[in-house]
């Protein structure tokens, strides 16, 4: 096979399934911050729980992958449910500034806390047998875990689309995206959809922490490092969408993993660059509403 | 109103800027801590650096209402042109100051001429961008700023000819405050002039700005390019004292640290920054001495603290407490 067309197709390959990672964590930061309005810089700490969890279920009592995910994704939601109900709720409707700092103060405890737990280095993960080493798809072989990803990525995201354009639940939230106001006045539980929306977003990200581990390592820090990257997923795709999210990850995912590849010496600084350009372009995001 | 209430107000406004003694008071605390302290002056210059620091990001966040996660943009920029300048053959101080803040001065022109015509998300998005992009830039031009290893080399002359740097840090110190007097003598000016009431009234209703014809734009703009000024002159002060620079002057946590400090304090009211970067580190250097690993953990508990029950800092509890006890003759 010849030589670029390989190099593209495993950037191609690597970039997808660190766009699906992205796309999983950042996706209810969206519909969050669309719903609510609430600049949530904590969004990450769920997904680095979610990851810590799922790996000490693995590492240190043997539990099988895929019930350790199903667990450690139940315990985040869970966790988020108080969270919203005594932390965020009384700053809906506050300044940004205020949101800004009592997510921030959020992330700095959940650095601090990570490494008394779990100590200062990354946590190990091993994917489970069947989902380790390569795989023939005909052409080429690829790593399992990653296909895998890519894999669950995608029945992920359609289920997600199908839940929030045919489910009733789905509706309220569009509702109340469009307009809190009328939604309140038809008869929608606004406070109770905000707690679930909460819940919800956050078991995903909880699902991407712990799915992504092997691609974004979870470490104290976790919440602190990829915050940015998080932030441009939802900001760059446009807030309380979930198509949005899903082409800039997909955007940033390709393009971080081609220019790491294609010319290392300029990092992360075209991609910034990129989200500049877009937010100027549009302020609210490819997809956001006006 | 009747016309003695109306006489009261505006003696009340006209004594706004009058100057109080109280405001002596840092200035005296400063003087004696130098005399009190003498092993810690090493510290106490980078305190009051940082507390200039701090003074720039409140022009922005506390006056303009700019909530700005990329302050330290301007702060690493001062802080590696003092170095680069120092590193290659021009050692003086003053010089190294100048340049700094010309050279943050024009980022924060530049950087504010784009993203100040956003708001929201995004506009906090884009100074959290700018921020990284800058130190992105700085990690990977390693032949000019040293990149992950932080630029070598750095040789500062005396200031002004005559006051070497030493390992005490007197000289660091006293240069460290002059300098700090000279910005807070801007920005108090700043805040107390029609320009910065003006940006109170931005920072509270834009669209009636707007609609009683302020060039609001412009307004942010100008606040924007001094405060990135100050800050570039808090950046270089911290290059020049240190004789270091590192990545982490551009980081996003310096950035959310100094608005950590102030929000400690209480954000736009001048002193703010003077009780909230002092009492910040020290405690960083008493508790982190003790406990490295937790101090993210006390801090982060202290601002979910300070939003749900202090919204004015330090500050704002004491004004507090006093307005009761007025209220109680």
């Amino acid at each position: 096979m010849d030589a670029a067309l390989s190099a593209a197709i495993s950037i191609g390959f690597h970039g997808v399934a660190f766009a699906m990672v992205l796309y999983l964590v950042s996706v209810g930061l969206s519909i969050t911050m669309g719903l609510m309005g609430f600049v949530n810089l904590a969004h990450g700490v769920f997904a680095a729980a979610g990851g810590y969890f799922m790996t000490t279920l693995m590492t240190r009592y043997g539990v099988p992958f895929a019930v350790s995910v199903a667990l450690a994704t139940l315990a985040v939601a869970a966790l988020a449910v108080p969270l919203e109900r005594f932390l965020y709720r009384p700053l809906y409707g506050a300044d940004e500034l205020d949101q800004v700092l009592m997510t921030m103060g959020l992330v700095f405890m959940s650095v601090a806390i990570g490494k008394y737990f779990w100590g200062p280095t990354a946590m190990p993960f091993y994917p489970p047998a069947a989902l380790s080493g390569q795989i023939d798809l005909g052409f080429r072989t690829f790593p399992t875990y990653r296909t895998f990803l890519i894999g669950s990525g995608a029945i992920l995201v359609t289920l997600l689309w199908l839940g929030l354009e045919r489910t009733r639940f789905g509706a309220m939230i569009r509702a109340a995206v469009d307009n809190r106001r009328m939604a309140q006045s038809v008869g929608i539980n606004t406070s109770q959809l905000f707690t679930f929306a909460f819940a919800f977003g956050s078991a995903l990200a909880a699902l991407g922490g712990g799915l992504g581990a092997e691609i974004l390592a979870i470490d104290p820090g976790y919440a602190l490092e990829h915050l940015v990257y998080f932030l441009i997923v939802v900001a760059v795709g446009g807030l309380g969408t979930i198509r949005g999210p899903f082409v800039a990850a997909l955007l940033l995912g390709v393009s971080d993993t081609a220019f790491k590849y294609l010319l290392p010496e300029l990092g992360a600084f075209f991609i910034y660059a990129l989200t500049m350009v877009i937010l100027l372009w549009k302020p609210r995001g490819l997809f956001g509403q006006a | 109103m009747t016309a003695k209430s109306a006489a009261h107000t505006i003696a009340t406004f006209a004594r706004r800027h009058r100057l109080r003694p109280m405001e002596a008071l840092p200035w005296v605390l400063a003087v004696a801590a130098y005399f009190v302290f003498p092993d810690y002056l090493a510290l106490g210059a980078q305190i009051l650096a940082t507390l200039l620091f701090g003074l720039s990001a409140d022009l922005v966040l506390g006056y303009a209402g700019i909530v700005t996660l990329g302050h330290a943009a301007f702060y690493g920029v001062g802080a590696y042109t003092a170095g680069y300048l120092a590193a290659h053959g021009v050692g003086s101080p003053i010089i190294g100051l100048i340049a700094a803040m010309v050279a943050a001065g024009a980022v924060g022109f530049i950087s504010g001429l784009i993203i100040l015509r956003t708001q929201g998300l995004s506009i906090l998005m884009l100074t959290l961008v700018v921020c990284v992009m800058l130190q992105e830039a700085a990690n990977k031009m390693t032949s000019i700023t040293g990149g992950a290893d932080g630029l070598q080399g750095m040789e500062v002359q005396p200031v002004l000819g005559m006051f070497r740097f030493d390992m005490y840090g007197h000289t660091a110190y006293w240069y460290a405050l002059g300098v700090l007097f000279l910005g807070w003598a801007v920005t108090r000016t700043i805040v107390h002039s029609s320009f910065g009431r003006s940006l109170t009234g931005i920072r509270e209703n834009v669209a009636r700005m707007n609609a009683i014809g302020t060039p609001v734009f412009f307004r942010l703009v100008t606040i924007y390019t001094i405060s990135a000024m100050l800050a570039g002159a808090a950046g270089a002060l911290i290059a020049e004292t240190t004789q270091l620079v590192a990545l982490n002057v551009l980081s996003v946590d310096l950035s959310g640290t100094i608005l950590v400090m102030i929000i400690l304090g209480g954000v736009g009211r001048l002193y703010g920054a003077f009780i909230g970067v002092p009492l910040y580190m020290i405690a960083q250097d008493r508790f982190s001495t003790i406990d490295p690993t937790y101090w993210y953990f006390w801090i982060g508990l202290l601002l979910v603290l300070v939003v749900a029950f202090a919204r004015g800092g330090i500050l704002g509890m004491a004004d507090a407490v006093l307005r009761r006890f007025k209220r109680s003759p």
